[in-house]
């Protein structure tokens, strides 16, 4: 089977010829389909940017960049049959709050030139999904922050990419709020068996969703190492007074002291 | 996934307290106007003051109804009411159509920028003369000053509502590879809307007060003639009433640019 995501000695530069920053040292990566791969380290250590250079939104300095075996540049120009098997959520919710929460789930529908008709019957079958049926004519402002988030999900999901990209999604939602949204991701995860990499600096929300952890370093930014989590799935909230997670984390916590 | 939770609910929309508080402006309005014409009336008729210098409200008010029944005056009215509405979609269009390329490339901005800002200073209606020398007294003059006074204020808001524009959204658009014109058509104009808004109802105030003082100094027409016409008659009640006509137009266009903006920006904390 061919890899969700491979990345072959990609890196990163910032900044000027003067004075460049090496933000992602040169990096190897493979994501399996159906895999769930959290990125986890402290600010600076270049989870994002490697997160938003499989997502296409900045370009590796060098190396090559695979989505499901396709090349994600070819030069300069990013490839839509690449892009279109991604599906991305950011920390923000980022919803267009000039539309209503049905359209905003349909907006990439739309930019596909998708009848309306249609994109809307989609965008009121993933309100299901995601839970927050009977809101399709709400404006984003009228909505919690939380149910934001669901609608995000459900436009990154609507064009059925078969890889979600997250950026922190959860980071903006108060704690209870945020267990209740790992919960249900885990859910979504299991019953659409899609391949998801998602950014975080939790630990805890890291081994709690995570089949593999990705452990970034700062400084410049490189993998330091990857552990797999090979906790029983679905996992409950119980699950992270286990001895396993607390081993787990107590280990993550460690090296994490280590390299900030 | 399973439904929201308690703690996960939308805020309450406003209740009946703030609704009710929206709505004291339609009775506190009237009757503070009430007591500002009874002031008025007390003050001319006890004081014994000249009715050139200030009429009683009733002889504005005849003055008012005789000019709405006058054919003339409408015509005056016709003829300010086109001379502020073609000055007011000129300056739209140059200010959307200049504004937008101005907030998106930086060399065309800081090229233009010191001349935006030299003729911002300028008080524009001192260009009224030399229009009139270049075009005549006829409405081309009249129009070119509504929009001039118009056009800044649009494009400076829409300079700043397409810079202000979310680089969160701007992600989303790049994530779904959205096309330039779909960037600019589902996203640019709708997030600059609530600010054009802005400019136009800033701007449809200065094309009247435009196309007013260009017929103060030329041309025989219009409402601004029609107020120097009844000061030169020493029709002081007249004048209250064209200042009325005046002050009703402006309501008008003003209030249209506001129904504009609830029915173009429902979704704005603006238009709620």
């Amino acid at each position: 089977m061919t890899a969700a995501i491979s990345l072959e000695a990609v890196d990163k530069w910032y900044g000027t010829r003067d004075k460049p920053v090496h933000a992602l040292e040169t990096t190897d990566l493979v994501v399996r389909q159906g895999e769930f791969v959290v990125l986890l380290g402290p600010s600076g250590c270049g989870k994002t940017t490697l997160l938003r250079m499989i997502g296409g939104l900045i370009t590796p300095s060098h190396g090559r960049l695979r989505i499901m075996g396709r090349d994600l540049w070819n030069g300069d120009v990013r490839q839509s049959s690449a892009v279109s098997d991604l599906g991305m959520v950011f920390q923000d919710a980022n919803l267009f709050p000039w539309l209503t929460i049905e359209d905003n789930i349909a907006l990439p529908l739309e930019l596909k030139n998708m009848p309306r008709q249609a994109r809307l019957e989609q965008a009121r079958r993933l309100t299901g999904l995601v839970g927050i049926s009977g809101f399709e004519k709400r404006w984003p402002r009228e909505l919690s922050g939380g149910m934001r988030q669901r609608a995000a999900i459900a436009r990154a999901l609507s064009y059925d990419p078969a890889i979600l990209l997250m950026d922190e999604p959860f980071g903006a939602l108060d704690a209870i709020t945020r267990d209740q949204m790992n919960i249900e991701l885990q859910r979504l995860w299991l019953e659409t068996e899609r391949t998801i990499v998602l950014v975080t600096h939790s630990i805890a929300e890291a081994v709690f969703l995570a089949d593999r952890i990705v452990l970034l370093s700062p400084r410049p930014g490189r993998i330091d190492r990857i552990v797999d989590v090979k906790l029983p799935r679905p996992r409950a909230l119980d699950v992270q007074t286990s001895p396993e997670f607390q081993d787990i984390v107590r280990d993550l916590r460690h090296r994490l002291e280590e390299i900030s | 996934m399973t439904n929201v939770k308690d703690q996960d609910k939308p805020t309450e929309l406003p209740t009946g307290r703030v609704r009710a508080a929206a709505y004291m402006s339609w009775i506190t309005t009237p009757l503070l106007c009430a007591v500002l014409i009874a002031v008025w009336s007390i003050y001319v008729a006890k004081s014994g003051i000249s009715a050139f210098v200030l009429p009683a409200p009733g002889a504005v008010l005849r003055a008012w109804i005789d000019m709405l029944q006058s054919g003339r005056a409408w015509n005056d009215v016709l003829a300010t009411v086109y001379a502020t509405l073609a000055g007011f979609f000129w300056a739209v269009l140059a200010g959307i159509g200049l504004g937008v390329p101005i907030a998106r490339v930086r060399w065309l901005e800081q090229t233009l920028n010191p001349f935006i800002i030299a003729s911002q200073v300028l008080p524009k209606v001192a260009l009224a003369p030399l229009f009139i020398v270049w075009f005549g007294f006829g409405i081309t003059s009249k129009v070119l000053i509504a929009a001039i006074l118009a056009f800044f204020p649009i494009l400076t808001n829409t300079v700043l509502g397409v810079k202000s524009i979310d680089q969160g959204h701007r992600d989303v658009m790049i994530s779904l590879n959205a096309t330039r014109w779909q960037v600019f058509s589902r996203l640019e104009l709708k997030s600059a809307l609530p600010y054009i808004i802005t400019g136009m109802e800033i701007g449809i105030v200065l094309a009247l007060i435009g196309a007013i003082v260009s017929e103060y100094i030329g041309g025989d027409y219009g409402l601004g003639h029609l107020l120097i016409s009844r000061m030169n008659a020493f029709e002081t009640d007249g004048l209250f009433a064209v200042m009325i006509h005046m002050a009703v137009l402006g309501f008008i266009f003003y209030f249209g640019i506001s129904a504009l903006r609830r029915w173009l920006t429902p979704w704005h904390d603006s238009a709620r």
